[in-house]
């Protein structure tokens, strides 16, 4: 694991990320029967057509949890994901990369905790953010707890 | 211009809950999600490896809840046909979900409420599950939004 990340290490404009996802037709498949989404424009390809659909496409609710991938990994083991927001604006389709990134928006203490409020979002090969999102996290402190 | 599915009348079934319904988190599950997402962090994929984290075994990853299926109340509209979108989700965390933990998930329209779109009248309506662990902890509140047009 990514040694941790402390409070004080962070400013407004600190970079989270990248965490570059490269989702398969097999990992739409996997997450239906993971999440028990199994809604088929995630993958049947003629009933995805058949809606007016580019092809299959990404759940959302995939989406939301790589960007939940990618705030675990920032927090660390002593950090802590308080929030996690994403709104699913865009379409994305397996075999295409997207890319999740995000950026450090606040930085206060709060009943003696440290947070961090952050930006986030998914961007496709264009740079197009198709789901922004927004995420709470409670760091630890060099100075203890 | 008065709405033509969210009525003041529809508006009224905000606030009903669905019937509550307990899961029994298994490990397996746990890390069939985090392999289906592709996260491969410890604390969801090992138990050997959790139990050596301050979690001290292994727990579930943020988004794991949708795995829960719970039931959401039953919205009654006058639309006879629609199609359907996830919009997004809000989730608060609290308490960690463990494997062997008994949640309880209950869930409540919180908004119901319609705009225009560029294909006609777009409703939106937003559900609050709320995520109960077997001591009475609340672990996660989710807020998802499903769009019909």
């Amino acid at each position: 694991m990514a040694k941790q990340i402390y409070f004080e290490d962070v400013e407004v404009g600190t970079e989270i990320g990248p965490l570059e996802k490269n989702p398969t037709t097999q990992q739409l498949v996997r997450y239906a029967g993971a999440s028990g989404d199994f809604y088929q424009i995630h993958y049947d390809k003629d009933f995805a057509l058949g809606n007016g659909l580019p092809g299959v496409i990404l759940h959302g609710a995939l989406k939301n949890a790589f960007l939940g991938h990618l705030m675990t990994d920032f927090a660390g083991e002593h950090g802590w994901l308080r929030k996690l927001s994403a709104q699913y604006r865009g379409m994305d389709q397996p075999g295409v990369k997207i890319v999740a990134r995000g950026k450090v928006t606040k930085k206060y203490s709060e009943g003696g905790d440290h947070m961090v409020d952050c930006e986030i979002w998914l961007e496709n090969a264009k740079g197009e953010k198709t789901t922004p999102g927004s995420a709470t996290v409670i760091l630890p402190s060099r100075a203890g707890s | 211009m008065a709405n033509k599915y969210v009525t003041d009348e529809a508006r009224k079934q905000i606030g009903k809950v669905s019937e509550p319904r307990t899961y029994e988190v298994e490990r397996g599950a746990i890390r069939r999600f985090a392999e289906a997402i592709e996260d491969p962090n410890p604390r969801f994929n090992s138990e050997r490896d959790a139990r050596k984290t301050r979690f001290g075994g292994m727990i579930a990853p943020p988004t794991f809840c949708r795995s829960m299926g719970s039931p959401i109340p039953n919205v009654k509209l006058d639309m006879p046909t629609f199609r359907g979108l996830d919009g997004g989700s809000d989730w608060e965390y609290f308490v960690p979900i463990r494997a062997g933990d008994r949640i309880t998930a209950q869930s409540k329209l919180v908004d119901l409420r319609e705009a225009a779109g560029r294909l006609g009248p777009m409703v939106f309506t937003v559900v609050e599950t709320t995520y109960t662990n077997q001591f009475g902890e609340v672990c996660v509140i989710q807020r998802s939004t499903s769009i019909r047009y």
